[in-house]
């Protein structure tokens, strides 16, 4: 199928394609293993610049969009998910900076993170805020030129890594959802800690930790955009973001039907390859058209945020939802389709469905994802 | 430092297929590369670049769509490429090859260091590199594998041998071929595989070489290639067991058997 890539994007997905398969394929397994975070493979990627290509050029980058970090993204989930993520995740902490910093932020933020020198995250979730994200806990109290940052975040992908957090906090409880900031914090910045590491069942070269912050002070210039716009800052991060979610479970799930293809080429059973059986055949066909059309749903919601248009929220809902459902069906199929090898760490089928799982959960559960939809259905009628 | 790297663009397969009634490659329906170990020539230059500054010229030989070859190059971070392309230059050996890019070379102008590398996947001579070097009269260091010092005028460098290395002090201008030992090649950038698609590639002719029709091509190739086959593979040795004098007289006997 053409994508009606630019020549810039084909660049770009050569590019990521290279790197996928010469320097993460060979080392996936390694580090699913040991759980070490992947820094040779990162400085890698930055060095080629692919942590430049969604930041504007005025700040380091190379002034791509959605699509280009979606190409990326998937090219590098192709080879594992868990560094994939590693990628995608300081995307997601420097996005709420272009989209809401001042020029000062910017200038002080974005060079370092478009060249990969540092990788950022962002932190909402809360032992007891997960999609119901205005339960957070967290506060943020301003004292002179200060504010002073109390609470503890959970399961923040990149936390302890990453060097730059956009992190949400409540200035004033009172106001409800009304009531949260966003704010920079830099890791070493006194009262600033990690917590707990997770051990996870996949995506496992990532890494997920807590952050806390103990009578935290940072400056009042680390303040994203106004106070009581955490949320909103928060809403259209994950409106830019939520492509790149769908486009890691797209990659995991091209990566597993290659993995099944050539090995139902490979393995021979009553004397013939197993791709030479119908029931063989139809799985294979099913999941390659499956997907497919997640990436035509990918790709196409990509565009719409490039082009600027506003309401992307239902498209960017479906995007997500559909992938990561079809990385899951495709991956346990691919499991079954390698029998008793799948099911083995030798081979590499089960670990794409294990990387697989998570792109149902994170960044909005595929529930609340459907919520979005159906709202948006009901709106659209009522109008 | 002004390096000028030599490359070759090769079919990207370890089993070269042969025309068995021209006895030369078949190219057909197999993609093109940079030779592998010209890549870790690249990456070296381009390394000596970024540490002593200067210029990494990157030439090669071939048919038009070498260019290809050149662009990646640049996009790995060499500063231009320099096609050499003529019908004439068909059929060329190592010896008319050298030639050739020699004649290039000296168009180009200055340079302290050109490096190739140790040798191509698809011919496997090792002999274009040290042809080059004596057609320019230069000095020439064959399988290095690492680059120990750099000064004023000279450079220190190890070789490979077959069992450790030696180390070797060269005056420059000098030619380096290298071994896979020296560098992991670098994969290229976004910004570099921008510049290498915008950059403009110098493409030489024969005339424009003002080259003597009878030393390129055919005609200046001293080397017919008469059969290529693949050699029968070994059949199993011999062992001799016992003692060493007594090994030693059997093998004596088994030599002077042989020989009648």
């Amino acid at each position: 199928m053409d994508y009606l890539l630019t020549d810039e994007q084909k660049m770009i997905q050569e590019l990521a394609r290279k790197i996928a398969v010469e320097k993460i394929a060979p080392v996936a397994a390694k580090y699913d293993k040991t759980e070490e975070f992947p820094w040779d493979v990162l400085k890698l990627i930055a060095l080629s610049d692919l942590f430049a290509i969604f930041v504007p050029a005025e700040y380091g980058g190379t002034g791509g969009g959605v699509l280009d970090l979606c190409i990326v993204t998937e090219e590098l989930s192709r080879a594992c998910g868990g560094i994939a993520v590693c990628y995608a995740a300081s995307a997601l902490g420097t996005f709420p900076i272009i989209l809401f910093g001042s020029d000062e932020q910017k200038k002080k933020y974005l060079p370092d993170l478009a060249s990969g020198k540092k990788i950022a995250a962002f932190g909402i979730t809360e032992p007891e805020a997960g999609s119901d994200a205005s339960g957070i806990k967290t506060t943020a109290k301003k004292e002179g030129d200060h504010y002073i940052l109390n609470g503890t975040k959970h399961f923040i992908t990149n936390g302890a890594e990453a060097e730059t957090y956009v992190v949400i906090a409540m200035t004033n409880k009172a106001k409800g959802a009304r009531g949260a900031s966003a704010f920079i914090v830099e890791k070493g910045t006194p009262g600033f800690t990690f917590g707990k590491k997770e051990d996870k069942l996949g995506i496992r070269a990532s890494v997920t930790s807590e952050l806390v912050f103990t009578d935290c002070k940072i400056p009042k210039e680390n303040l994203l955009a106004k106070e009581g716009m955490g949320f909103i800052v928060t809403m259209k991060t994950f409106d830019m973001s939520r492509p790149g979610v769908a486009a890691q479970a797209l990659g995991i799930a091209q990566g597993a039907l290659d993995v099944a293809v050539k090995y139902a080429r490979e393995r021979v059973q009553f004397g013939k390859p197993i791709s030479s059986f119908q029931g063989i055949q139809w799985m294979l066909a099913d999941m390659a058209t499956q997907v497919e059309a997640s990436r035509g749903l990918v790709y196409s919601c990509a565009r719409e945020i490039d082009a600027g248009i506003k309401d992307v929220a239902k498209d960017s809902a479906m995007a997500k939802m559909y992938a990561s459902d079809v990385a899951m069906k495709v991956t346990t199929d691919a499991v079954q389709i390698l029998g008793g090898y799948g099911y083995m760490k030798d081979y590499p089928a089960e670990k794409y469905m294990r990387d697989a799982k998570i792109t149902q959960i994170y960044e909005g559960t595929n529930q609340i994802q459907r919520n979005i939809i159906a709202l948006q259905l009901i709106k659209e009628m009522a109008k | 430092m002004n390096i000028i790297v030599c490359i070759k663009q090769v079919p990207e397969t370890t089993e070269v297929r042969i025309n068995p009634e021209t006895n030369t490659l078949i190219r057909e329906g197999v993609k093109s590369i940079i030779n592998p170990f010209d890549m870790y020539a690249i990456e070296e230059a381009v390394r000596l670049k970024e540490k002593f500054g200067g210029k990494v010229t990157i030439l090669t030989m071939g048919p038009p769509q070498a260019d290809a070859a050149l662009r990646e190059a640049i996009s790995m971070g060499a500063d231009e490429g320099v096609l050499v392309s003529d019908r004439a230059f068909a059929g060329s050996d190592t010896w008319a090859t050298s030639y050739t890019l020699s004649c290039a070379i000296k168009k180009i102008g200055a340079f302290d260091l050109i490096i190739c590398g140790k040798q191509a996947s698809d011919g496997d001579t090792a002999q274009v590199g040290p042809g080059i070097s004596a057609h320019l009269n230069i000095p020439q260091v064959t399988y290095v594998k690492k680059i120990e010092e750099v000064k004023d005028g000279s450079m220190r460098v190890e070789r490979l041998m077959e069992e450790g290395f030696e180390i070797i002090e060269t005056p420059l201008p000098a030619l380096l071929t290298v071994v896979k030992e020296i560098n992991e090649p670098r994969i290229p950038s976004l910004r570099g595989m921008m510049r290498a698609k915008q950059a403009k590639i110098i493409s030489w002719t024969q005339k424009e070489l003002n080259l003597d029709p009878q030393s390129i091509g055919l005609c200046g190739s001293p080397t017919q290639v008469v059969k290529i086959f693949t050699p029968k593979p070994r059949e199993g040795g011999q062992m001799l067991k016992g003692e060493v004098p007594e090994v030693a007289s059997q093998l004596v006997d088994l030599i002077k058997d042989e020989v009648h």
